[in-house]
């Protein structure tokens, strides 16, 4: 198993690093205008927060899987968690806020020992949408998860998961020696229970990214793909795909560059960019809560430690009132959303 | 820097071509996207037998534009490999068809 970048000591793992190679540090000959630029040139800097519509809390960078190209760089060997105080204070929030959208993330979010205590306090509450991010592997990978399934029937929970291709090849590759086997099974079991068929309220999405460095194709084209193939090979059955393209940050900045694909990559972000997903990229209408309550523009924003342009930065002083319309912090990896139709957590975004 | 007939960076300028005459590229291109769109042949489909085409004619920018057009539509390399023995076997039999006319030939001319 690979390990993450943080407990290889890589330079790639912290944030700021990560930054000063994005802003050109890497390329040899031209520069990238910045993203800064190219939203201008359309009328849309600074990007701004609208009402917010989707809470996303990452409990924790803990996960049983290592993927290459996992922007969180999770893994077995990460051990920040969220506490049980901040996900009360997250909870505080969620029962006073505009948001419609629940949407727990991680690492593997049911990895957090308070997971099930703070998804029965949330659904209490109750959202339009509860959104759990889970793996499906986990579901599989020891005794104490097995019930997983059951429990988030029980509470509704809407599963997203991910799926880099319908082939055992293609995603053991990405994500680790017989991922692909243990989340067929995990698919059939939340089938059997209702997940993902038709007629049913137990929503089941997947996630497709490319398993390298190249942007996704036409994401309806993909979803019919991914269903038929899962269909005709496995009987397995799904909602909605959501094709998202990889951002270049921490591990899948680290392959390109160790690949020598990053300048090509990002030329091929910036060729496709689209101003008409400007204005809908997440950012706008989401709001991330790191595992320590910080507060970010987006998971992505977590990772490379750029918080908020607000003065309040923690969710235990949350204030919708403030926190709108606040500038959004964007630097050279939002040409990641803003590609082709647009990449986003629920898929494209124009 | 070592000087090659091909640069894998002009296939970006391919688009360039319609400076010099701009209706006539435009044409080629319109022609160019309606020919890959979803038709009666799916655009995966038609992404395979330009990969199989494009080593046919041994075009190095077609053959790098297919390959990360087919990436991006999740076909798998085993899809990819199996569409140039398609082209193989065709270039193949083109030249071994040709081998009745030879045959053909040394029949009418042997005694
Ligand atoms: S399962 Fe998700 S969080 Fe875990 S390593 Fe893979 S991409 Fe990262
Ligand atoms: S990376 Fe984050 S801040 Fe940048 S455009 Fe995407 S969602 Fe917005």
């Amino acid at each position: 198993m690979i390990k993450s970048l943080k407990r290889r000591n890589s330079e790639l793992a912290d944030g700021q690093k990560q930054l000063k190679i994005l802003s050109n540090e890497l390329f040899s000959e031209g520069h990238l205008p910045t993203f800064k630029q190219k939203i201008s040139e359309s009328g849309q800097f600074p990007l701004r927060a609208k009402n917010l519509e989707i809470l996303q809390i990452n409990v924790g960078y803990m996960c049983n899987q290592v993927c290459k190209h996992c922007h969180v760089d999770a893994g077995p060997d990460r051990k920040e968690i969220m506490t049980r105080e901040t996900m009360e204070q997250c909870l505080e929030v969620l029962k006073n806020t505009t948001a419609h959208t629940l949407d727990l993330t991680g690492g593997a979010p049911e990895m957090n020992p308070n997971f099930r205590w703070f998804v029965e306090e949330a659904s209490k509450i109750g959202v339009k949408d509860f959104i759990v991010r889970s793996n499906l592997t986990i579901m599989r990978s020891n005794k104490k998860y097995y019930d997983l399934p059951e429990f988030f029937k029980k509470h509704g929970i809407h599963v997203v998961s991910s799926m880099p291709h319908w082939t055992q090849g293609k995603t053991d590759s990405q994500r680790g020696n017989g991922v692909f086997q243990q989340s067929i099974e995990a698919l059939r079991i939340l089938n059997e229970l209702g997940y993902g068929m038709e007629n049913s309220p137990l929503k089941l999405d997947l996630v497709y990214n490319p398993s390298g460095a190249f942007l996704p194709a036409d994401q309806k084209s993909l979803e019919a793909d991914f269903k038929s193939a899962l269909r005709k090979d496995f009987g397995i059955e799904f909602n909605e795909l959501f094709a998202i393209t990889n951002l270049p940050i921490s591990r899948f900045l680290d392959y390109l560059v160790a690949t020598d694909n990053y300048e090509d990559y990002m030329y091929s972000l910036v060729e496709a960019f689209n101003p008409a997903t400007v204005s809908n990229v997440m950012c706008t209408n989401t709001l991330s809560v790191g595992w320590d309550g910080s507060l970010y523009d987006c998971d992505f924003n977590q990772m490379l430690d750029l918080p908020v342009n607000s003065k309040i930065k923690h969710i235990s002083d949350y204030q919708e009132a403030i926190l709108q319309n606040r500038e959004i912090a964007i630097s050279q990896h939002c040409y990641g959303c803003t590609a082709g139709a647009g990449s986003s957590c629920q898929g494209i975004v124009s | 820097m070592q000087k090659t007939y091909y640069d894998p960076a002009d296939l970006k300028k391919f688009g360039k071509i319609s400076e010099w005459n701009e209706e006539l590229g435009n044409k080629f291109f319109d022609y160019y996207n309606s020919v890959f769109e979803e038709g009666e042949l799916s655009a995966r489909e038609k992404s395979l037998i330009a990969l199989a085409v494009a080593h046919t004619i041994q075009c190095p920018y077609c053959i790098d534009a297919y390959t990360g057009d087919g990436l991006t539509r999740g076909i798998t390399k085993v899809e990819m490999m199996e569409a140039l023995h398609v082209a193989g076997a065709i270039r193949g039999g083109a030249s071994l068809v040709h081998g009745v006319q030879m045959m053909n030939k040394v029949n009418k001319l042997e005694m």
